[in-house]
């Protein structure tokens, strides 16, 4: 992945949706040192960029811009994704256009 | 004695038409969605074909919140490159009942759950459903946050990520080659500028696929649609081939953007929003089960869509499930037997219906799509290289066509091309 060009930040992008995080409760986790293979599968299917690789080559997830399509848990429910829940109550993504 | 005649969970296409069935018969019905409102979980391309809509609203072109009626049908074959479009339009497509419109889930959801709720559904908003309650194999409710509700039917429209399925009728979560993952931006434009760019009308406007350079190649392809004051513009990828790529989905919407042939159908104008959804996309093979003892499934969460590079649908198939899941809720409810067989209408009358015909039909054209790469590399290219020797001039004496295009042809070899035409034709 280090040599492809990623020239786009998506957090810009969800900061221009509506989101109520729920900062008490990750709906998603992920496995402890996930294997890094399934990891860059996850790095290319989320339309969020929410699973991303520093230049160090270290892994990071922030579920908070979720925007709840389930990709992760069909890419890798299997593998690497341990929870896969909907966000509690009137929590998450508030699509205003949709 | 249950709370409720039936409970429904998930207030899209399906899930409110299904509402609106039932209360329309005087049943007593609950719709629980998980979103703060009726469409705020819920994303499209979108376009809607009006011909499911019309036969539960005939007048719905007089209320509904339609964006634009497609008037062209633009397909592009797309490389770095180069960008090559057919526009197709015609008077059959401006015919109540077999035209189509834009639309934009927020609004429209909205207006069909305000139909269900006129009709004298029940409506709770901002719950997720955790889990289904069951009698031995027979679905008899639901738990959502502390609260357990029964029903004698429950009609799950929870979307194609539904995580009730597995509980109501034993189905798996679906293969990453059986699906897709879409992502889509809202950019604002003023309503004349759009007519301008796309030679449309007032209140028209265009659905535009593109193949090719869109998914760099993978499986998939890109889109525009029209709105009133916004242009929806995405990207579908099959989410096993998108697994393996060299570029992120996210990124691969953003060059599509700045590629020559579409940035300046965009330029001024304004990302308002960024949104994911996922497309069932294996056919009538990949189906869960649709009925089950108390329990009915309809929309995406039976996995009713269908991808064909030239043509997506799932509204309208989820429509016509939503209503006919209603109206057989209703047949079981008044004969007293809401098991699986007793539900067995639903599954007649999808057999009989488009719905699950259609599925039949196009099962074989996924696999057709991720077997038949060259769609998405060689015939681009192809296209592009045919077409610079049709129309770039350059004062070098001109070969016959015959022989100048014979190259081109020959870089994919004849036998390739005829054997994907001929697959393609097949699984169409």
């Amino acid at each position: 992945m280090s040599d492809i060009k990623i020239t786009v930040n998506v957090d810009e992008y969800l900061a221009l949706n509506k989101f109520e995080v729920d900062e008490e409760q990750a709906h998603i986790e992920l496995v402890e040192n996930p294997d890094m293979a399934e990891f860059l599968k996850l790095v290319r299917v989320c339309p969020a960029a929410l699973y991303k690789v520093d230049a160090e080559g270290k892994t990071s997830f922030d579920y908070a811009g979720c925007l709840e399509c389930g990709t992760c848990r069909i890419a890798c429910g299997d593998t690497i994704i341990k929870k896969w829940s909907f966000p509690g109550s009137t929590m998450g993504i508030e699509y205003r256009y949709g | 004695m249950s709370d409720f005649d039936a409970i429904i969970v998930g207030s899209g296409c399906a899930g409110a038409i299904a509402a609106y069935e039932l209360a329309q018969a005087g049943k007593s019905v609950l719709v629980v969605e998980r979103g703060n409102y009726a469409g705020a979980k819920n994303m499209t391309g979108g376009r809607l074909y009006t011909h499911a809509l019309k036969q539960v609203f005939p007048n719905f072109e007089d209320e509904a919140p339609l964006e634009r009626r497609i008037t062209h049908e633009r397909i592009s074959m797309m490389t770095p490159d180069s960008n090559f479009t057919i526009d197709f339009s015609s008077d059959d497509m401006l015919v109540s009942g077999q035209d189509s419109y834009s639309v934009l889930r927020g609004s429209l959801d909205g207006w069909l759950a305000d139909k269900a709720e006129a009709a004298g559904a029940d409506y709770i908003f901002g719950i997720p459903v955790e889990e289904l309650v069951k009698d031995g194999n027979r679905v008899v409710g639901i738990k959502a946050g502390e609260d357990e509700m029964t029903a004698d039917v429950v009609i799950l429209c929870d979307g194609a990520n539904s995580l009730l399925t597995k509980e109501a009728v034993g189905f798996e979560r679906p293969r990453g080659s059986a699906m897709a993952v879409g992502v889509k931006q809202v950019i604002e434009l003023p309503a004349s500028v759009i007519e301008d760019r796309l030679l449309a009308n007032e209140g028209e406007g265009a659905a535009w696929l593109f193949v090719g350079d869109a998914t760099k190649g993978h499986v998939g392809g890109g889109f525009v649609y029209t709105n009133k004051e916004s242009v929806s513009l995405g990207i579908v990828a099959t989410i096993s081939d998108l697994a393996s790529a060299d570029t992120p989905i996210y990124q691969m919407l953003e060059d599509m953007k700045a590629h020559p042939a579409i940035a300046p159908l965009i330029k001024g104008g304004k990302v308002v929003e960024h949104s994911g959804h996922m497309v069932p996309e294996g056919g009538r093979d990949m189906m869960p089960p649709l009925v089950g003892d108390g329990v009915i499934l309809a929309g995406e969460s039976a996995m009713m869509c269908v991808n064909l590079g030239y043509m997506v649908r799932g509204m309208d198939y989820a429509i016509a499930a939503g209503m006919h899941a209603g109206r057989s809720a209703v047949a079981a409810l008044d004969a007293g037997d809401t098991s699986a067989a007793g539900l067995g209408g639903y599954v007649k009358a999808l057999e009989e219906s488009f719905v699950l015909k259609d599925l039949e039909q196009f099962k074989r054209f996924p696999h057709f799509m991720e077997s038949t790469t060259r769609i998405f590399n060689e015939y681009p290219a192809f296209v592009r290289n045919a077409m610079n020797t049709l129309f770039i001039v350059d004062g070098t004496p001109v070969a016959p066509l015959k022989k100048s295009m014979m190259p081109h042809v020959k870089n994919i070899g004849i036998i390739n091309l005829l054997k994907d035409v001929w697959k393609g034709m097949k699984a169409l």
